[in-house]
């Protein structure tokens, strides 16, 4: 995966959460990507930053453009340096929700996009890197 | 602090969301809501999300909420102007809202609302 | 120092010509291309060959000096693609170059027999490498075809109609996978948008099977209608598919699901408060085309 230009946006409070995703947004808009990806994008970055802000205690995100063979895309990566996930897979299970549900966002957050990966340790943080293609 | 205006229409209330909401905003929401349906005894809450392009799961969760607790106080809740991007992308994420009731516009929110709780005399007696 | 490149320079006119035989005895086609063309095609990919070979460089084609040659091939592979030739057909254009050059070599060199497999050997690489360089770009073009043959086709194939005041039909012909859910329910919602409907019937005669899957689909295209104040009816199941839903225990909740789409319209009249009256046998008699005058 080739990478282009890249911008980090700090996650230190929750008006931090709503200026990563309008710069989300916007990238998503540059880039030329249709409403419907536009917004699960968005969301997306939604959901994991504020895990990053409320489970991590704060972190950041990256984004950056990357090119795969023949596609555009668009990378988020989020780091924070808090307590980490303990059982990811769990994390990553969910049902649908009638909004009842507590659960990290992360299953839902992994249906928006096409690449999803997660690092974490108990006790050294989390990284969360999800693209999504043209 | 900013607050999001809580306009009272009889026996109903309407809120417009038009702001990219932080948490603590919708959680204030919550509460106001809560508060003023209490106070005026509403019987319904029209909740405008037509210029809303995202609704992620903590704002669908703040709109199950208000429908929830709403109810105890018996009011209806009804959801309109959902944008068609933000209700695929809700589906996606797992949320149905199924314990909210939704509708495509204001007018037909109201429609709704007046049908499930509309009760002409004790408004006119107000 | 090779001796392919001064060789090839020296030989080219004899050595397009003894393929330009090949290639009429070979797989010619000549019903998806022109001698013109083909003619035209082999003179430019030699000239090309020729310039690339001048480096010695016969193992790594990626470099510049092998850019012209590359493009001649991407060009030609490209569009035999999009004129109907087999992937084999494609790469023989190249391999087919094979005979001619050995002969020459053959020629050139009878008196040095270890040069002469040294150069053979060579050429062989070389002509490999540019036959599969053939079939990638052949391939990739052919996906595209595809891929947007499927788009175009994915948009035919969910037309979304209105059936009356405020009640749409979607009828589904063929499998409901995610990429044409995702159609599916961009449709449905727009046209609720757009006529101000409050009821959907989506109709599943034309769906072979309905599995986990597609009931998964199905009920994430309901959620989304639900979500913008529209409610779904399933009209068109068919007895067999009323067994497997009951079979693989898919839970359909509360979603109401008729065998006739007659029957799915009666329930939405009644949703949306309409009904359908006859009028008095007079009006009906009323001709309802124009008379000619």
């Amino acid at each position: 995966m080739k990478s282009g230009r890249q911008e980090t946006v700090p996650i230190g409070n929750s008006a931090d959460v709503v200026l990563a995703r309008q710069k989300v947004r916007q990238w998503a808009i540059e880039m030329k990507f249709t409403l419907v990806d536009q917004t699960k994008l968005v969301t997306a970055a939604s959901e994991l930053a504020r895990n990053a802000l409320e489970h991590g205690k704060g972190g950041q995100m990256i984004i950056e453009q990357v090119e795969n063979s023949a596609k555009n895309g668009l990378k988020l990566v989020f780091e924070d340096r808090g307590p980490g996930i303990k059982d990811v897979e769990a994390a990553l299970r969910d049902g649908f929700t009638t909004g009842g549900g507590m659960g990290l966002g992360l299953g839902g957050s992994k249906r928006l996009v096409n690449d999803f990966e997660i690092q974490s340790e108990a006790g050294k943080g989390t990284r969360v890197t999800v693209v999504r293609w043209k | 602090m900013e607050r999001i205006p809580i306009l009272r229409m009889g026996q109903f209330l309407l809120v417009t969301i038009q702001v990219d909401m932080h948490d603590r905003l919708a959680v204030q929401l919550q509460d106001d809501l809560t508060q003023r349906i209490s106070e005026w005894s509403s019987r319904g809450v029209l909740i405008d999300i037509s210029t809303l392009e995202i609704v992620d799961s903590f704002i669908g969760r703040m709109l199950a909420n208000i429908a929830a607790m709403a109810r105890v106080l018996d009011a209806e809740t009804v959801v309109v102007g959902m944008q068609p991007a933000v209700a695929i992308t809700l589906v996606e994420l797992g949320m149905s809202l199924a314990g909210v009731r939704t509708a495509l516009n204001v007018e037909s929110g109201m429609e709704l609302l007046y049908e499930l709780r509309g009760d002409f005399h004790s408004e006119m007696s107000e | 120092m090779s001796k392919l490149p001064e060789l090839i320079k020296k030989h080219e006119e004899e050595i397009r010509a003894d393929w330009l035989k090949q290639l009429s005895t070979a797989t010619r086609r000549s019903d998806l291309i022109s001698d013109e063309e083909i003619k035209t095609q082999s003179r430019e990919l030699l000239a090309a060959i020729a310039d690339g070979v001048k480096t010695g460089e016969v193992r790594n084609l990626d470099g510049p000096e092998w850019a012209p040659a590359r493009e001649v091939l991407n060009a030609v592979s490209t569009s035999r693609a999009k004129q109907g030739f087999t992937p084999s057909e494609t790469a023989t254009f190249v391999l087919s170059l094979k005979q001619p050059v050995f002969s020459v070599l053959r020629k050139q060199l009878a008196s040095t027999p270890d040069v002469m497999f040294d150069e053979v050997w060579r050429a062989t690489l070389l002509l490999d490498k540019l036959a599969l360089l053939t079939v990638d770009s052949f391939l990739q073009t052919r996906e595209q075809l595809i891929r947007r043959q499927q788009e175009e086709l994915m948009e035919l194939s969910t037309p979304v109609v209105k059936l009356w005041d405020g009640i749409l039909a979607l009828p589904i012909i063929g499998t409901l996978d995610s990429a044409r859910t995702q159609v599916v329910m961009e449709s449905l919602l727009q046209a609720v948008v757009q006529t101000n409907s409050k009821v959907a019937i989506i109709d599943i005669t034309g769906v072979p099977t309905v599995d986990t899957l597609v009931a998964q689909h199905l009920l994430k295209t309901i959620t989304a209608a639900r979500l913008m104040g529209a409610d779904c009816i399933i009209s068109g199941v068919r007895p067999q598919i009323a067994q497997t839903i009951v079979h693989l225990g898919i839970d359909l909740a509360n979603v109401i699901t008729k065998a006739k789409l007659s029957d799915a319209f009666a329930l939405a009249l009644q949703r949306t408060n309409q009904t359908v009256v006859k009028v008095n046998a007079e009006g009906a008699r009323k001709p309802f085309f124009k008379k000619e005058e």
